[in-house]
């Protein structure tokens, strides 16, 4: 009788699920600090998990890379303890929040124009106007004067008929780098903010969607003569070609850690208190246009207890040893005034919490 | 007569072709399985955690055992209720409720699968504010209960009626005649449909997205996101990783080796059609 | 019939309650089935009304909410997969039932099965990693140099898109429509055949007159099943088709189906726009629904008829 045999072996399962007292290594139950949302910071949170787990093994973190717009989402629903999100939450979504919601920038990033055009020497020099009009579709092709005008030096490889169609690459999904960089594109082109607008979906006029950084990606890889728009981190861990894109004093810069600290400077004195900014096009010297903060979302009122005590521990780790780990991997650490100013407010909110 | 002739060899030609045509997908698909996934089967692929993003290294220990769970969960939902309505069907197939059952049995059956994920969100995840292994199981077993009951009503009726009319001149209740012979007679071919349809289920992916969802973790109970195999294989396909790539394909070769395995184990031992 | 004892009644009684519950249940399944997804979808069109929902464009943070451009991609991709996938399971079925010898044909019609045991994400999987590379590679090239003024065949080259979705799903409803091919071929009668043989006909004529035009209506009924097969399929088609919500007539350009749209939209979504999502599944799964009961009363009349 197997049948009998598998329906006999799948109680004695369920009841070993169930009676909760199974405590073998891999079985052990943790305390379960559940996050989700942007996939940009992703590469970081999850070496930041792991150390922090190194030092507290009874904490366990999920993480669930599913884009800011999915974030932000559950954590108004709450279903998760925290929520991440490269864009700050508008008011229109903080209203519908249950109780304060704290924005915590945990790093900064770019958001770099990646692509794949073989043969290319040196990187693309790109200008706000020019992205706009490969995003609207009006510039589809690498031989375009205008893309050629900016380089001059690489004419002969974007005028040769190999892979000839620029293919854009835009995010699937709802995303903070979309409206990161759509925020640019609508500063930067006016026919873009009347036609597209800025947000963390868009209805895009040509192109495929990925999903994720990591699908975006993943297609600038597989595609030659693609071209998209990924956070820094992924497309330098990959090894894409990164454009030098032009800045509010109209030098082309390079991405990297350095030329967004660069920019978070230059915006310091308009940071407002509850952190929600806007860093792009930053008119600082050296700053990369389209850089931006990523923020970790919690509830200010989290409830005392072990849960709070977890994440805010964690929040603390990660604006001190955490930022450390940051540049090894492209994020660019926050400007140390900034830090202050955030490990401040987060004493302030452990204070009120401790009040009755 | 002659163009007759060869225009019969053409069309035969191209049949056979077209026909051939329809099994390169199978052989492309096992060969890059197989030749892009057996380097991921290291027994540390079986039994660990997934390694930090962008680190080499690691295994999807947890998607597989949270397969397990998930199968397991479904299977002990769905084999109850679907040998249930499959005797029903088989047994009692002039009662009109059979009847309606039967149309209901395949209209279930025809849904598409991330429909059924669909209803499991709304009426799991939504309410219970969170993916859970219950959501997933529920959604599974939506797919795997017309599976079950079908199977096991076409099993039923392959009993000779004499068999039947026996245990009731034996004066036996019909539900001793139906559980112990008729039901018990068939163990073999039931057993092998419900294996079938477990090997379906453990390949369903869409119901799993936002139901069971996807998690880094070992299992942490039946009331929190859970990881699976195949929603796994799609997280690593779609990302940029060449080492995940690896193991998505290393995911895929162990489904295959479960699912093909498990239908040629059936039709080499078991050969359906022994009595018909 | 008088002295059967109360026991043996009861135990019958109760036998057959219990299967009656179950029963009960899958009417609830189903029932609860429609009523969820409703309650999912009722907000969308009480906040943005049908006229949004049957617009072309879907673009949630604006708030638009067409549902149309998944319609056509479902259709388009479905289409485009019975395109493909008919002629060659009508070869496959007329070999495994009139050309090859019954061994190679046994082994032959147990392979063509295999191919719909494979899951969905593992074509997922190949489709990304084989197909794409090979239709962006040398396929939709060749395509669009000789055929390029054919709107079907113009526009920028991905890989991905409605072709690569199309090819993956006449892929796997193939199994589903060389089976129910082998079947109405077996029904067949030999004097109907051996009638077309005995007239002077060669093989090939006694096939295609004496074989398949006589089950042109069963091979409708196919491929039907095959479309509602295809209609629903999800996994491998969210993987290659691109995920844009436009509609394009090119067949290299990137699209969206209502089963792509759900999967890769619900986990993310809030208020209306899930409502939105509920809204593609419930028309998902009347379309669903209103194929397999067209499909049901076609095979009564068939049955009758015959």
């Amino acid at each position: 009788m197997p049948l009998r045999g598998i329906l006999l072996g799948f109680l004695l399962f369920q009841s070993l699920l169930g009676a909760g007292e199974v405590r073998a290594g891999w079985l052990e139950r943790k305390l379960m600090v559940n996050g989700a949302g942007a996939t940009f910071p992703y590469p970081l949170y999850s070496r930041w998990f792991a150390a922090y787990e190194k030092v507290h093994p009874g904490l366990a973190f999920n993480y669930q890379s599913i884009g800011s717009g999915g974030g932000i989402r559950q954590l108004l629903d709450q279903t998760v303890d925290f929520g991440a999100s490269d864009a700050p939450m508008s008011d229109e979504q903080l209203k519908k929040a249950k109780s304060p919601i704290l924005h915590v920038p945990a790093t900064m990033g770019a958001v770099v124009l990646s692509y794949q055009k073989p043969g290319l020497q040196s990187p693309l020099k790109l200008s706000g106007d020019v992205i706009a009009d490969i995003f609207l579709g009006k510039i589809n092709r690498w031989a375009d004067p205008r893309i050629v005008d900016l380089n001059p030096a690489e004419k002969a490889v974007l005028e040769s008929p190999d892979h000839p169609d620029i293919l854009v690459v835009h995010r699937a999904d709802g995303s903070g780098t979309t409206s990161i960089f759509s925020e640019y594109l609508s500063k930067s082109s006016e026919e873009w903010k009347k036609r597209v607008g800025k947000g963390s979906a868009l209805r895009w006029p040509v192109g495929i969607g990925g999903k994720g950084n990591e699908g975006v990606t993943s297609f600038i890889k597989q595609i030659p003569g693609s071209i998209g728009y990924v956070e820094l981190v992924f497309a330098k861990t990959l090894k894409l070609s990164v454009a030098s894109v032009k800045n509010a004093k109209g030098e082309f810069i390079e991405p990297s850690p350095a030329s967004v600290t660069l920019a978070a400077e230059g915006a310091l004195s308009v940071i407002p208190e509850d952190f929600r900014a806007s860093i792009t096009l930053v008119a600082a010297k050296g700053a990369y246009p389209i850089s931006s903060f990523t923020y970790i979302l919690v509830y200010d009122r989290t409830p005392k207890g072990p849960g709070r005590a977890a994440l805010f521990g964690f929040l603390d780790w990660a604006l001190r040893q955490g930022q450390e780990m940051s540049p090894a991997l492209n994020y660019a650490p926050l400007p140390a005034p900034l830090v202050k100013r955030v490990l401040d407010r987060l004493a302030r909110s452990e204070q009120e919490i401790l009040r009755p | 007569m002659n163009w007759r002739h060869w225009l019969n060899r053409l069309f035969i030609f191209g049949v056979c072709s077209l026909a051939l045509i329809a099994l390169v997908p199978l052989f492309s698909v096992l060969f890059y399985v197989i030749s892009h996934g057996a380097s991921s089967l290291t027994p540390g692929f079986f039994t660990s955690l997934p390694a930090p993003v962008g680190e080499i290294g690691g295994g999807i220990g947890h998607a597989i055992l949270g397969s397990v769970v998930l199968i397991s969960m479904c299977s002990l939902i769905s084999i109850p209720l679907g040998l249930g309505m499959g005797i029903l069907l088989s047994e009692y197939s002039q009662k009109p409720v059979s009847r309606v059952l039967g149309v209901v049995v395949e209209l279930l059956s025809s849904i598409p699968s991330i429909v059924v994920g669909l209803f499991a969100y709304a009426l799991v995840v939504r309410p219970f504010r969170g993916f859970s292994a219950h959501a997933g199981a529920i959604a599974l077993s939506m797919i795997m209960i017309p599976l079950v009951a079908r199977t096991t009503e076409e099993m039923l009726k392959l009993v000779p009626r004499s068999v039947r009319e026996a245990g009731l001149a034996l004066g036996l209740p019909k539900a001793r005649v139906i559980l112990n012979i008729v039901f018990m007679g068939s163990m073999r071919s039931l057993t092998v449909g419900v294996i079938l349809a477990v090997a379906r289920i453990a390949g369903e992916t869409a119901p799993l997205l936002f139901t069971a969802f996807a998690s880094q973790h070992w299992f942490q109970g039946l009331s929190e996101p859970l990881a699976s195999i195949p929603v796994q294989i799609y997280t690593y396909a779609v990302s940029p990783y060449e080492d995940w790539h690896a193991k998505a394909w290393g995911g895929a070769l162990i489904l295959i080796l479960m699912v093909l395995g498990l239908n040629l184990l059936i039709r080499v031992f078991l050969p359906r059609r022994k009595d018909g | 019939m008088k002295d059967i004892p109360v026991e043996k009644n009861l135990v019958d009684l109760y036998f057959r309650r219990t299967l009656y519950g179950f029963a009960v249940l899958a009417f609830l399944l189903l029932g609860g089935m429609f009523a969820f997804l409703i309650d999912l979808g009722l907000p969308a069109f009480r906040e943005v009304g049908p006229a949004n929902l049957l617009s072309l464009e879907w673009n949630p943070p604006l708030k638009s909410f067409g549902i149309l451009p998944f319609i056509y991609g479902t259709l388009v991709s479905s289409l485009l997969a019975l395109l493909f996938s008919t002629p060659v399971s009508i070869a496959a079925a007329l070999f495994l039932t009139e050309i090859a010898p019954r061994r190679i044909g046994a082994l032959f019609g147990f392979l063509v099965e295999m191919l719909a045991a494979i899951p969905s994400v593992v074509y997922g999987l190949w489709g990304l990693f084989v197909v794409i590379p090979w239709l962006r590679t040398s396929v939709e090239p060749f395509l669009r140099d000789r055929f390029g003024f054919i709107p079907l065949f113009s526009g920028p080259i991905y890989g991905v898109g409605m072709l690569a979705a199309g090819l993956i799903l006449a892929i796997m409803i193939t199994p589903t429509m060389t089976a129910i091919c082998k079947e109405v071929f077996h029904a067949v009668p030999r004097s109907l055949k051996e009638g077309v043989l005995a007239l002077g006909s060669t093989r090939a004529e006694m096939l295609w007159i004496g074989v398949v035009s006589s089950s042109r209506s069963g091979i409708l009924g196919g491929m039907i099943l095959g479309l509602s097969r295809a209609l629903g399929e999800t996994m491998a088609v969210t993987m290659v088709i691109g995920n844009t919500a436009e509609i394009s007539m090119s067949l290299f350009a990137p699209h969206q189906t209502m089963a792509s749209a759900v999967a890769s939209e619900v986990a993310e979504a809030t208020g209306v726009h899930l409502s939105a999502l509920g809204v593609v599944g419930l028309v998902l799964l009347l379309i669903s629904g209103f194929l397999f009961l067209f499909l049901r009363l076609a095979l009564k009349n068939g049955g009758h008829s015959k």
